[in-house]
C-alpha cells in the first residue's frame, strides 16, 4: 500500500501534482543574513546570526527537520579537546590532528573546530540535545565517565588521526590513563529537529524545499560583492530572490559524479543524495576562489552500492566490533576499539586478510562478531553508536525487530573482502570546496562558507563549529553595511535559465543526463588519468552541453530540482577536470595518479592549486600549503570579542 | 475500478522503501514533510496515506519511519539486495531480515 499504482487502480486516475504549479512566479525577501543550506552547518550559521541580533533567511532543499547526512544522526562528536577531561590542549591537538591529516588540511577549520566544539556542543545541550548518558543506559562501557555521564569513544585514544599506530598490537598500548578524551558519543538524532525549532524560535526565516541556484553579485559582475542568491522552490517552482547584506554557504559537497546509483541500492555515501555541488558551483560562477578540486579517490568506506552499513545494507559491524572469519577464527585487522586506539585498518592489513582468504587461512564469509564481545561494549556499540550514527539508525530498528540479538549474533560482512572499488565507485573530492580566511569569510565580499562546503573539511563538529562561527562573522559585516545592488538582468537570466527545463515536455530526462555525465567521469576520469583522456572527457562534455543539454525537461517542480542539480554535477565534473589537467603530477596525498606524469613533483606539491573565474575564463593560482600561519596566533587575533557558550 | 488492469510502465526499483499500513496510518504526513528527498507525496484525499512517488530517490535515512507518530503505520523495507544477514554465534543458523 502508498505506492503510486495502488493509488491509481483505487482512483482511477493517477494523482495530480499535489502542490500549487508556480512557474513563472517570484517571491523577493530581504534579510541580513542568508543561509544557503539547512544541513549541521546551515542551521548553526542561522542559529548564531539570529542570536547576533541580525535578521536571517535561509534556504534548504529538503525540510531542515532531518536534512543533509547529519539529519537522521551522529554518533561521534569529533575533536573535543576543550572538554574538561580532555588531556590535551586544544591548540597543540588542532596542530597534531593538522599533522595528521596530511598537508591539504584546513587549519582555519580545524583551529575552530578544537576551539568551540565544546561550546558548541553545550549550546546543543542547552536547546535539549542529549550528549550525556544520564539515564545510565551505559554503566560499565569503557569511556564513560560516571561522574560527567559523558561517552567517550575509542577515537583518537592515544593518538591522533587514523592510521593503526606501530605499537597498537603491543600489550597495554592504550590504556585508559593515556588516553586524551577528545572524541565524545553523543545522541545525535535528537540534534537536527531541536536545529529547527531553534530557527524558528529565533524568528530565522526558513524556506524549506527551495534550492539555491545562484549567488548575486552587486551589479552583476562577476567577482563584485555577493548581495543574495536566488532560489526555485522543488515542489511548486516558484522562483525566489533573496537580497541580503551577507550570504553563507553551507550546501555541502559534490556526490554522485562518478555513479548515481539510481534504483537499485539507493545513493548514499557520505553525503544526502541532495548535494550536488551546487555550493560551489555558485561560487565559482560568482567569482569566488574554490581549491582542492583535484583529487578523486575509490570509494572507501560508506559507498554506493556496495550494500555496506551505511548504505543501508547487510556489511555493518564496522567500527568496535571484531571481524572473525566462517570458523570464528579472528581476523588480523584493527577494531576502530579501545586496544588500538580507534585506529582505521591501512591497506596492508586489508591485503593481508585477502591473502589469507585465498591462501585457505581465512574462510569467506566473514562476520562482525558482536557477540564475542564484552555485553557492555556491544550494547555501547549497538544502542548508542550505531543507534545515533545517522543512516544506521534504522538498521539498528530494523534489524532489533527482525530478531538480531546483539549479545548473540554476528552479522555478516564482505566489505572487508571487497574493499577496492572499480572505476564507476570513484567519489568525488570531499576535500574540495570554498576558499575563506580567518573569519570564513570567502574571496568575495559579502560570502561566507562553513561546513563541508569549504575545501578539506571533516565532520559533524567541523560543519557545526564552523557555521556556528560563519554566522556570528557573517551577523558582524552586515551591521556593517547596506543591502547591495542587484542587478535585473542577471536575476532574469538566472531565472530563464533555470526554468528552461519546465517549459519543455520531451527530449532528455535528468537522469538520463546524469548517468551519461557518469559515464564521462568513469571512462575518462577513474583510475587512469591522461592529458588524452581529460581531452576526450571535456570534448565529450561539450558535446553534452550543446546536444543534451538543450533537451533536459521537467514534468514537474521536483524533477526540475534534479534537472538543476545534474546541470551543477556538469559544471562540478569540468571543475575537477580543468583542475586535474592543471596539476602535472601524481600523488597519492593528493588523490591524482596520472600515467603521463607519474612524478611528484615537490614544489608544486607543497601549493593549494586554486581557482577561479574571471570574465568566465578559469585563472589558477597558487598559495602554499599551510597559508593559515600560526594557528593559535591567527584565532585569538580574530576573536578578541568571542563569548563563549551563548547566554540567551 | 479495483479489477482494472492499467498500461503501466514498469515499477520503479526499489518497489516500497517503506510499507504504509493503511489501518493504522492516519495521514498525517509527517513522514512527507521528514523526509528530505520527497520520496512521497501527500495524499490528495485528506486522511488518506501518502503516496510513495519517488521511490528509487530514497538514500534508506530512515527518518520517515523513525519519526512516524502512529505506531505500525510505517514499516522500513529494505529492498532485496540490501536485507542484511546475521549468524547466531552458537548455533551457527544464519538468518536474515524479511
Ligand atoms: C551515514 C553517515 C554517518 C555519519 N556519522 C558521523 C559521525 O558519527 N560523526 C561525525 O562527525 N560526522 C558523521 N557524518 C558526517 C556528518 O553528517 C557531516 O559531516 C555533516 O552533516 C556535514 O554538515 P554540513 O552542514 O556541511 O552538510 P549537511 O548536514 O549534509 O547539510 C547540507 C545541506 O545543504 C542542503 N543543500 C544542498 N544543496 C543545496 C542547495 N542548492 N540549496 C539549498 N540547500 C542545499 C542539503 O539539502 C543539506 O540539508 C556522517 C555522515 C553520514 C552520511
Ligand atoms: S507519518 Fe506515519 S501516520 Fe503519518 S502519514 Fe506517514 S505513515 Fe501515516
Ligand atoms: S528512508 Fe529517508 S529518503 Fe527514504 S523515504 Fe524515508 S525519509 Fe525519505
Amino acid at each position: 500500500m502508498g505506492t503510486w499504482h495502488d493509488y491509481l487502480k483505487a482512483a482511477g486516475t493517477p494523482p495530480e501534482w499535489p502542490y500549487p504549479i508556480k512557474y513563472g512566479e517570484e517571491t523577493e525577501v530581504e534579510t541580513d543574513v542568508l543561509v544557503l543550506g539547512g544541513g549541521i552547518a546551515g542551521c548553526w550559521a542561522a542559529i548564531s546570526a539570529a542570536r547576533n541580533g541580525v535578521k536571517v533567511a535561509l534556504f534548504e532543499k529538503g525540510d531542515v527537520r532531518r536534512s543533509g547526512a547529519g539529519g537522521p544522526g551522529c554518533d561521534h562528536w569529533c575533536n573535543v579537546p576543550a572538554n574538561p577531561l580532555s588531556r590535551v590542549d586544544p591548540d597543540e591537538w588542532a596542530i597534531e590532528m593538522i599533522n595528521a591529516l596530511g598537508d591539504y588540511s584546513n587549519g582555519i577549520g580545524i583551529e575552530i573546530q578544537c576551539r568551540e566544539d565544546y561550546d558548541t556542543l553545550l549550546e546543543m545541550e542547552q536547546m535539549g540535545g542529549k550528549i550525556r548518558d544520564d539515564k545510565d543506559e551505559f554503566v560499565g562501557a569503557e569511556g564513560r565517565d560516571p561522574e560527567t555521564k559523558l561517552m567517550f569513544s575509542p577515537r583518537y585514544g592515544a593518538k591522533a588521526g587514523y592510521g593503526a599506530h606501530p605499537d597498537w598490537r603491543k600489550p597495554g598500548f592504550n590504556p585508559p590513563e593515556k588516553r586524551n578524551n577528545v572524541v565524545i558519543r553523543i545522541w545525535g538524532s535528537t540534534f537536527k529537529p531541536i536545529l529547527k525549532r531553534e530557527c524558528k524560535k529565533l524568528g530565522v526565516q526558513i524556506f524549506d524545499r527551495v534550492m539555491a541556484t545562484s549567488l548575486l553579485n552587486e551589479n552583476g559582475k562577476q567577482g563584485a560583492r555577493v548581495v543574495g542568491a536566488t532560489g526555485i522552490n522543488g515542489r511548486t517552482g516558484e522562483f525566489i530572490i533573496a537580497r541580503a547584506k551577507a550570504t553563507i554557504i553551507a550546501t555541502a559537497g559534490s556526490g554522485q559524479l562518478w555513479n548515481i546509483d539510481m534504483e537499485h541500492g539507493g545513493y548514499s555515501y557520505m553525503y544526502s543524495r541532495n548535494e550536488n555541488g551546487d555550493g560551489s558551483v555558485m561560487a565559482f560562477k560568482a567569482g569566488a576562489t574554490i581549491t582542492m578540486r583535484e583529487g578523486s579517490h575509490p570509494f572507501g568506506i560508506a559507498s554506493g552500492l556496495k550494500h555496506k552499513w551505511y548504505t543501508g545494507g547487510g556489511d555493518a559491524s564496522y567500527e568496535n566490533v571484531p571481524i572473525v572469519d566462517a570458523n570464528n577464527v579472528k581476523l588480523d585487522l584493527v577494531t576502530q576499539g579501545w586496544a588500538d586506539a580507534g585506529a582505521m585498518n591501512s591497506p596492508d592489513l586489508l591485503q593481508a586478510v585477502r591473502d589469507g582468504v585465498e591462501s585457505g587461512k581465512f574462510e569467506l564469509p566473514m562476520f562482525g562478531d558482536f557477540a564475542g564481545m564484552k555485553p557492555e561494549e556491544s550494547n555501547a556499540t549497538w544502542n548508542l553508536m550505531l543507534n545515533e550514527e545517522s543512516t544506521t539508525k534504522i538498521m539498528v530498528k530494523t534489524m532489533t525487530e527482525g530478531g538480531f540479538d546483539h549479545t548473540r549474533d554476528q552479522i555478516m560482512n564482505y566489505s572487508f573482502i571487497e574493499m577496492q572499488s572499480p572505476p564507476q565507485y570513484y567519489d568525488a573530492p570531499r576535500g574540495g570546496g570554498i576558499l575563506h580566511d580567518w573569519n570564513l569569510k570567502t574571496t568575495l565580499d559579502g560570502l561566507y562558507a562553513a561546513g563541508t562546503a569549504v575545501f578539506s573539511p571533516e565532520d559533524h563538529s567541523f560543519a557545526a563549529s564552523t557555521g556556528r562561527y560563519a554566522g556570528r562573522k557573517a551577523a558582524a559585516y552586515a551591521k556593517t553595511v547596506e543591502l547591495g545592488e542587484v542587478c535585473r538582468e542577471q536575476i532574469a537570466k538566472e531565472k530563464e535559465r533555470v526554468l528552461a527545463p519546465a517549459m519543455r515536455s520531451e527530449g532528455i530526462e535528468w537522469k538520463e543526463l546524469h548517468n551519461g555525465l557518469c559515464r564521462v567521469m568513469q571512462y575518462y576520469v577513474s583510475q587512469y588519468k591522461t592529458e588524452r583522456l581529460y581531452n576526450l572527457a571535456l570534448e565529450e562534455i561539450a558535446r553534452i552541453e550543446e546536444n543534451a543539454v538543450p533537451q533536459l525537461y521537467a514534468l514537474d517542480p521536483h524533477k526540475l530540482m534534479r534537472s538543476l542539480e545534474t546541470l551543477s554535477a556538469i559544471e562540478s565534473a569540468k571543475i575537477i577536470i580543468y583542475a586535474q589537467k592543471e596539476r602535472k603530477l601524481s600523488s597519492p596525498k593528493l588523490g591524482i595518479n596520472r600515467l603521463d606524469y607519474p612524478e611528484p613533483d615537490e614544489e608544486e606539491l607543497k601549493k593549494y592549486l586554486l581557482m577561479h573565474l574571471e570574465n568566465d575564463e578559469v585563472v589558477f593560482e597558487r598559495i602554499p600549503i599551510r597559508f593559515w600561519g600560526n594557528m593559535k596566533e591567527q584565532y585569538e587575533a580574530h576573536n578578541q570579542d568571542y563569548t563563549g557558550v551563548y547566554k540567551g | 475500478m479495483a479489477d482494472k488492469v492499467f498500461a503501466l510502465p514498469n515499477v520503479q526499483t526499489p518497489s516500497v522503501p517503506v510499507k504504509i499500513n493503511p489501518d493504522k496510518c492516519i495521514g498525517c504526513n509527517t513522514c512527507v514533510e521528514t523526509c528530505q528527498i520527497d520520496v512521497f507525496i501527500p495524499n490528495p484525499k485528506k486522511g488518506a496515506p501518502p503516496i510513495i512517488l519517488h521511490a528509487e530517490e530514497c538514500w534508506y535515512c530512515g527518518c520517515c519511519a523513525t519519526d512516524c507518530p502512529t505506531p505500525g503505520a510505517m514499516e522500513f523495507n529494505w529492498p532485496l539486495p540490501l536485507k542484511p544477514r546475521w549468524r547466531n554465534k552458537e548455533t551457527g543458523v544464519v538468518s536474515q531480515l524479511k
